[in-house]
Parts: C-alpha cells; sequence; structure tokens
C-alpha cells in the first residue's frame, strides 16, 4: 500500500523512540520529560469542574472564548504586545496546532523557513507538511542563541519566515534583546515574517521576557505563539493561541475551523481562570524551577560537566563531547547503568548531537539522586 | 518571606548545602541566616508534621476544639487567661478570636473522658472563663499547608512529548 509520500519522508519524532525503550522500566529516574512536575493549580481545576457544572460542554466560537481572548490581550500587553482579542488572536489546541496552521496559511510550495536549531521536534516535520522547505540555522556555533549575522547568510528570495523559539526548548538559552533587536532590523529589511514560539515567556530567569513582535514596526509580521502548558502547568489541558495580524489570522481560521472546530470549552475555562487569578501561582513555579536550575548547575559543575547556560525554560543543556560518546550512546548507557533518562540531543535536529537534554522539573530530592547517578556514571567512564 | 525560611517551612530536613547551591548563595552565609533565624526567635523549632491516623499509638487519640468565652482582665486584657491555659501540656494551641467568642483551644486527650475531664476540671473553672463550647475533631484533613492523604503527584510520562 502506498500511503502519503510526504508524511512517509517524515521521521518519528526522536523523542518517542527514547520513550519506548522507557516503557515498563522500573525505578528509572526520568530527566526526560517536557512538562511541569506540578499538577494544575487548583482554582483551575475547580473553575474547570464549574463549566462542566453549569453544563458548558458545547462548542464555543472558532476563535475561542471571547472572554478568554481578552484577558490574553491583556497578558500580552504586559510584553508590548498590542493584539485585537476580536480579529488577531485564536484560540487553539496547544500550541502544536498553532505551529501547524499558522505554518500550513503561509507557506505555499518551495517557500523556505529558517529554522533556529536545535528546537522542538515538531517544527520542522510541519513546515515540510506545509509545503515549505525547511533551512536549518544551526544554533550551536553561536552559544545556541540564532544570531542575526547567521540568519543573513542562510535568507534567499525564497525565504518566507524565520522560526524561533526564545526561552527555547531544549537549550534553556533566551535570545538576549540586543540580538532580538539586530534580527528584527533583518526580517523587516527582507520582508519576511517570524514565528515566535514563547510557550516558556513566563519560565524567564534573565529580566522580563521579551517578544519579537514588541519591537518596533515588526508586529505585522510577527507570529506570536503561546500557550498554558508551561506557565501554569496545564499541559494536558491543550490550550494554545496564536495572535497575528488580521488577514493572516482569516487564513489560519479556515484551517482550525476545519480541523479542530475549538479548544475544548471546559478547558478555555480553566485558562481564563489562570489568566484571571493565577499569575501568583505562575511565579511561585517560576521560582521553585529557578532555585532547582541553580541546583542543577552546581551538581553538574562539581560532577564536571560542562553546560549550555540556561536563562529559561526547565531544560539544562549538557555538554557530553568530552566523553567521547554521542548523545545517543551517552543516554543509552546512562540509562542502562544507572536508570537515569535524559534525551539525547541529536533528537532535536542538528546542532543538537554532542549533548543531552536534561528537565530539571523533578522534585529536589530525585534530582539530588539522579545526580549522584550521573556523577558516578561520568567517574566510570572518566576511568576508562 | 525569606527565601531561605521558606524553603525550610517546605522541608526543615534541606541541608544548607542544597539551599546555598538552590540560591547561588555561599554555604557560610546561609548557615550564618539560619543561625540567625534560630536566634531571633523566627524559627522556633523543627517538628515532623504527622497524620495521626498512620500512626497506630495516635490514631486512638481524641482532639477537640474548646471556644472559650472570656472576661478579660484590666490591664493584662486576654494574655493572662491565655497564659494560665496554654501551660497545660493537654494543649495543643490557644487563638485569641474575634466574633462569637474570644479564645479557641485545642487539646488532646487519650480518651473521649480524659477531655471532658480536662474541660469541666480544669478550663472551665479558671476565673475568667464564662462559657466553653467542646467540639470533638473526627477527622484531620490539612495541616501546616500539608494534605495529610499525601502530595498529588503529576501522572506524567517518563519522557514527553
Amino acid at each position: 500500500m502506498q500511503y502519503s509520500r510526504l508524511v512517509e519522508q517524515i521521521p518519528p519524532s526522536g523523542i518517542r523512540r527514547f520513550f519506548d525503550l522507557l516503557s515498563g522500566q522500573k525505578d528509572i529516574i526520568s530527566l526526560g520529560v517536557g512538562e511541569p512536575d506540578f499538577v494544575t493549580p487548583w482554582s483551575i481545576r475547580e473553575e474547570a469542574f464549574a463549566a462542566l457544572d453549569k453544563g458548558l460542554t458545547s462548542y464555543t466560537a472558532n476563535r475561542g472564548l471571547p472572554e478568554l481572548r481578552r484577558e490574553i490581550a491583556k497578558y500580552l500587553a504586559k510584553y508590548k504586545l498590542r493584539y485585537d482579542p476580536e480579529t488577531e488572536i485564536l484560540i487553539t489546541i496547544g500550541v502544536s496546532e498553532a505551529v501547524d496552521i499558522a505554518l500550513r496559511a503561509l507557506l505555499n510550495p518551495g517557500d523556505e523557513v529558517i529554522v533556529a536549531s536545535p528546537c522542538y521536534v515538531s517544527y520542522q516535520p510541519l513546515v515540510m507538511l506545509a509545503g515549505g522547505q525547511p533551512i536549518t540555522l544551526d544554533t550551536s556555533k553561536t552559544k545556541f542563541i540564532p544570531t542575526a549575522g547567521a540568519i543573513a547568510k542562510l535568507i534567499t528570495p525564497r525565504t518566507k519566515a524565520l522560526f524561533i523559539c526564545s526561552p527555547n526548548n531544549p537549550t534553556g538559552t533566551t535570545i538576549p534583546e540586543a540580538e532580538l533587536r539586530k534580527i528584527a532590523a533583518l526580517v523587516r529589511r527582507h520582508k519576511i515574517f517570524v514565528l515566535s514560539d514563547e510557550v516558556y515567556a513566563e519560565i524567564t530567569y534573565s529580566g522580563q521576557h521579551s517578544s519579537i513582535g514588541s519591537l518596533p514596526g515588526l508586529q505585522d509580521q510577527t507570529i506570536v505563539l503561546n500557550g498554558f502548558s508551561k506557565a501554569f502547568a496545564m499541559t494536558g489541558w491543550r490550550v494554545g493561541y496564536v495572535c497575528c495580524p488580521a488577514p493572516l489570522l482569516e487564513q489560519i481560521l479556515k484551517l482550525h475551523q476545519y480541523c479542530a472546530i475549538c479548544a475544548p470549552i471546559m478547558s478555555q475555562y480553566g485558562a481564563l481562570e489562570a489568566l484571571r487569578h493565577c499569575q501568583d501561582e505562575a511565579v511561585k513555579m517560576r521560582r521553585s524551577y529557578l532555585q532547582r536550575r541553580n541546583f542543577m548547575l552546581y551538581a553538574l559543575a562539581e560532577i564536571g560537566l560542562p553546560v549550555v547556560k540556561p536563562t529559561g525554560s526547565f531544560y539544562v543543556f549538557v555538554d557530553i563531547r568530552r566523553t567521547g560518546l554521542t548523545s545517543e550512546e551517552f543516554a543509552l548507557r546512562l540509562l542502562e547503568q544507572e536508570k537515569v533518562a535524559v534525551v539525547p540531543g541529536d533528537a532535536f535536529g542538528a546542532g543538537g548531537e554532542g549533548f543531552v537534554r536534561c528537565c530539571y522539573a523533578t522534585e529536589l530530592v530525585l534530582l539530588k539522586e539522579a545526580l549522584r547517578r550521573i556523577k558516578k556514571f561520568h567517574k566510570n567512564l572518566s576511568v576508562l | 518571606m525569606d527565601e531561605i525560611l521558606e524553603l525550610l517551612r517546605g522541608d526543615a530536613r534541606l541541608a544548607p548545602e542544597d539551599i546555598a547551591a538552590m540560591l547561588k548563595k555561599p554555604v557560610k552565609d546561609v548557615r550564618r541566616k539560619i543561625q540567625r533565624l534560630e536566634e531571633d526567635g523566627v524559627i522556633i523549632k523543627y517538628g515532623a508534621i504527622v497524620n495521626p491516623e498512620k500512626d497506630p499509638k495516635q490514631k486512638e487519640r481524641v482532639r477537640a476544639i474548646i471556644e472559650l468565652g472570656v472576661t478579660p482582665e484590666r490591664e493584662t486584657g486576654f494574655d493572662t487567661l491565655a497564659e494560665r491555659i496554654y501551660k497545660f501540656p493537654q494543649v495543643e494551641s490557644v487563638y485569641l478570636i474575634s466574633g462569637g467568642y474570644d479564645l479557641q483551644v485545642i487539646i488532646e486527650g487519650r480518651t473521649l473522658k480524659e477531655v471532658a475531664f480536662f474541660v469541666s476540671e480544669k478550663l472551665a473553672p479558671l476565673s475568667g472563663v464564662r462559657s466553653t463550647k467542646t467540639h470533638f475533631v473526627l477527622k484531620k484533613y490539612k495541616e501546616h499547608g500539608i494534605i495529610l492523604s499525601g502530595k498529588e503527584k503529576s501522572a506524567r510520562l517518563n519522557v514527553t512529548p
């Protein structure tokens, strides 16, 4: 049977492949997750119960609940982003759907999208599915920060967009505002779009998050992608949103109508509560991640494993090149010998080889134990 | 609240070394700060939070909340009487309350009789005590911000997404 040739070309997620190795194994400490270790704050859950109680079980407007869009507009103003909740904001099923439909609404066959890599596993496949051509920008040579200089070299007449994610999964880096300004100037000059995944915006440790869309004159060329999963520990609720100029949003909306209709109504009510009353909880969670990040960096320095200094999200990208192992070898052996799961950096594309992603959104006692085991593992490696 | 204090409230057994790493402070400074908190009486004591339901020795014990209506004294107000009450070892906590009554006393005893005896023979006769109302505790769900049945754990998978 011949299935879609396009889909057949796309490799399955490298993270998933690793997941299969793990299933059924016991006593594993996993630093391989990509989500908070907190359960969703109670008042958010309460609001979702209340929504169910009131019988709010229908579809919502395709764009999402108007009051939620209004709250999102207010929230984004904090980052100097001005979006009209009526015409420029669309609630999606997580950021994942937002990435997919934004790319499909934007690209024509052969259009190039420069994707800063290593990056979240879905960007490149979704560019391909949208008929575009992902052009990899390997950020490993610039401390995992996409620089205007490196981007400029990749721009061609077919370049349609640039895809960035800051704070970054998997590297934990954030693009400094000065660099963001240079990138913005480049984007303006070449009249391309920027897709900016800002789902980790609330988990920034180096001052306030800055969105490229907030820079002068750039909002018309920016597609902001964001959601509730990371900031409010709501991964399973599947609520995200996309913000962009109204004419483009009209196109994106058509795809959303046909493929999703709307995000689940009870999840949307939960998200509304998150923005209205749970900012304090988000701050508390960020503080807890920061404490664990500091702990992690201290322990890794003691072990003698260099890292990319993380300034956001809840990942640390550990440099394992000096061990002489590939990312995959390192991760597999660490799993076999010490039962600690990390994700090989190459799962996140070009530039990730030689690194492993460790998520520190895990209870401190487990984190300590995992680091003790990594220390032992690393010591044995050095002996060999 | 001070961040060190907050961490210790969450887990009193956190080692100063770990706190230092988490807050990016020298261990020496963390130790000194904790010592100061102890000396200043900000940290009074370190104890375990126990779920009485799970401890066979405590399971049968009886707890009661007693509402006391009292007449405050000239000069010292409620304090003298409160002190006379909280010095009893059976008394777990004492609060001065606004509203329908004055002092809330939480006591613990081995049996119902023991608690009843304490109220009628020790508390009620104290001069200044006008009235008592005893409520027996049936079950404890949460204490010091901690849910006794255990913390909720995220159901996340080992590798996601």
